[in-house]
C-alpha cells in the first residue's frame, strides 16, 4: 500500500498509464516489497539525476576556454578534470573530452541504447535516444548535422565517437569569434546541450534570436 | 623509503592476466565476426571489421556483457578505443573518405593483425 503525503500537490494523471509503465511501477513495487531497497533510494536517485543538467556541461566548457592549465588537464581525463570542479560520477563512468578544432568536428551517439554523459549534461534529449539518429549518426554524419543546420566542409573530418561501455562522451566546441572579453560566466550562458553532443557549433546570440 | 631488496622484489613482480593491455595504440585490429546469444556490447555494423587502436581506456573494466548475467569475479580487462574510417564501415559512405568512427571495444573481442 502506498503511503499518501497530504502535503503533495494531486496531480491528475492526463491519460491511462501506457504497458511501460505499469510494467515499471510492478516491478519497482515488488523490489520495495521484497526489502532489495527502499523507496526512499529511488527517490534519492530522481534527485541525483535532476541535480545534472547541461549547465554543469558548460561552466566545464567556459573554464577550458578561459584557462589553458585546466584544458590540458581536461583533455587528458575528463573525469577527474570535472570532478576537480565538484561534479561527481555516480554512474562509475569515465569521461573522454573531445576536442574540436578548425580541422575536426566531433559527434557522440550511442547506437547501442542512450549512453550520454549523464553526471555532467543530465538526461538526454529524447532524439538522441531514438532509432534515426543512432543509426544516423554513424552512418550519415554530414547529413545528420547538416539536417541541425550544421555544414561542414568535406576538409573538416568528422569524427564520431560511438559509446557502448565504460566511457562517455563530451564535446569541447570551439569558442566562437568574438568572445575575447567574455566572463567565464558569459561563455558558459552561451554553450548548449546540443553543442557538448556535437550537432551544432556554439554561436553568438544573433539580433533576431528569441531570448 | 626503497632500499635495495625492495628494488629487487619490486622488479620481479609478476601481474596477472588481463592486468596488462594485450595491445598497444597504432596496433591493427580485427573485430570479431561472431554473433552469440545474449547481452552484447558490439554494433553489429562493428563486427569483422578492421581498425587501429587509438588508445587504451584506463582504468580496467568489467566484462560487461558478463556483467549483464551478474558474473563480475575476476573478467577485468581493458577496454580500447578504436578508430576506423567510414568509408570501411559504409562502401557508399556519403561524406569526406577523412571522416572516422571511434568506439571502445572490450578486449576479448578483438585480435591482433599482422
Amino acid at each position: 500500500m502506498h503511503d499518501h503525503d497530504d502535503h503533495a500537490p494531486e496531480t491528475a494523471a492526463a491519460e491511462p498509464p501506457g504497458f511501460y509503465e505499469v510494467l515499471e511501477t510492478a516491478v519497482r513495487e515488488l523490489l520495495v516489497e521484497q526489502g532489495l531497497f527502499e523507496a526512499a533510494e529511488i527517490h534519492r536517485q530522481i534527485d541525483v539525476l535532476d541535480s545534472r543538467t547541461p549547465a554543469l556541461g558548460a561552466m566545464v566548457i567556459a573554464r577550458a576556454w578561459t584557462d589553458a592549465a585546466f584544458r590540458a588537464r581536461l583533455l587528458a581525463d575528463g573525469r577527474s578534470a570535472c570532478e576537480e570542479l565538484g561534479i561527481s560520477f555516480y554512474d562509475d563512468t569515465g569521461l573522454i573530452v573531445l576536442e574540436n578544432t578548425a580541422r575536426v568536428h566531433n559527434l557522440i551517439v550511442c547506437t547501442l541504447c542512450s549512453c550520454y554523459p549523464r553526471p555532467v549534461l543530465g538526461l538526454p534529449p529524447d532524439w538522441y535516444k531514438l532509432k534515426p539518429y543512432r543509426a544516423r549518426a554513424v552512418s550519415e554524419p554530414r547529413k545528420v548535422l547538416a539536417e541541425f543546420g550544421t555544414v561542414l566542409p568535406d576538409d573538416v573530418e568528422i569524427r564520431v565517437s560511438d559509446s557502448t561501455a565504460v566511457v562517455r562522451y563530451l564535446v569541447l566546441p570551439l569558442r566562437p569569434a568574438g568572445t575575447e572579453n567574455f566572463t567565464e560566466a558569459q561563455l558558459a550562458a552561451l554553450v548548449t546541450r546540443d553543442a557538448m553532443i556535437g550537432v551544432v557549433p556554439v554561436r553568438l546570440p544573433e539580433p533576431g534570436d528569441l531570448p | 623509503m626503497i632500499n635495495g631488496g625492495t628494488a629487487q622484489a619490486l622488479a620481479h613482480i609478476v601481474l596477472a592476466t588481463g592486468e596488462t593491455p594485450l595491445f598497444q595504440p597504432g596496433e591493427r585490429v580485427r573485430v570479431d565476426d561472431r554473433v552469440p546469444i545474449g547481452h552484447y556490447r558490439v554494433p553489429m555494423y562493428l563486427r569483422g571489421k578492421i581498425g587501429t587502436v587509438e588508445a587504451v581506456i584506463q582504468p580496467r573494466g568489467l566484462d560487461n556483457e558478463e556483467e549483464g548475467f551478474g558474473r563480475n569475479a575476476g573478467n577485468k580487462r581493458h577496454y580500447y578505443r578504436v578508430v576506423l574510417p567510414m568509408p570501411d564501415l559504409w562502401p557508399d559512405y556519403p561524406g569526406s573518405p577523412n571522416d572516422t568512427l571511434h568506439i571502445e571495444v572490450f578486449e576479448t573481442w578483438l585480435e591482433r593483425i599482422a
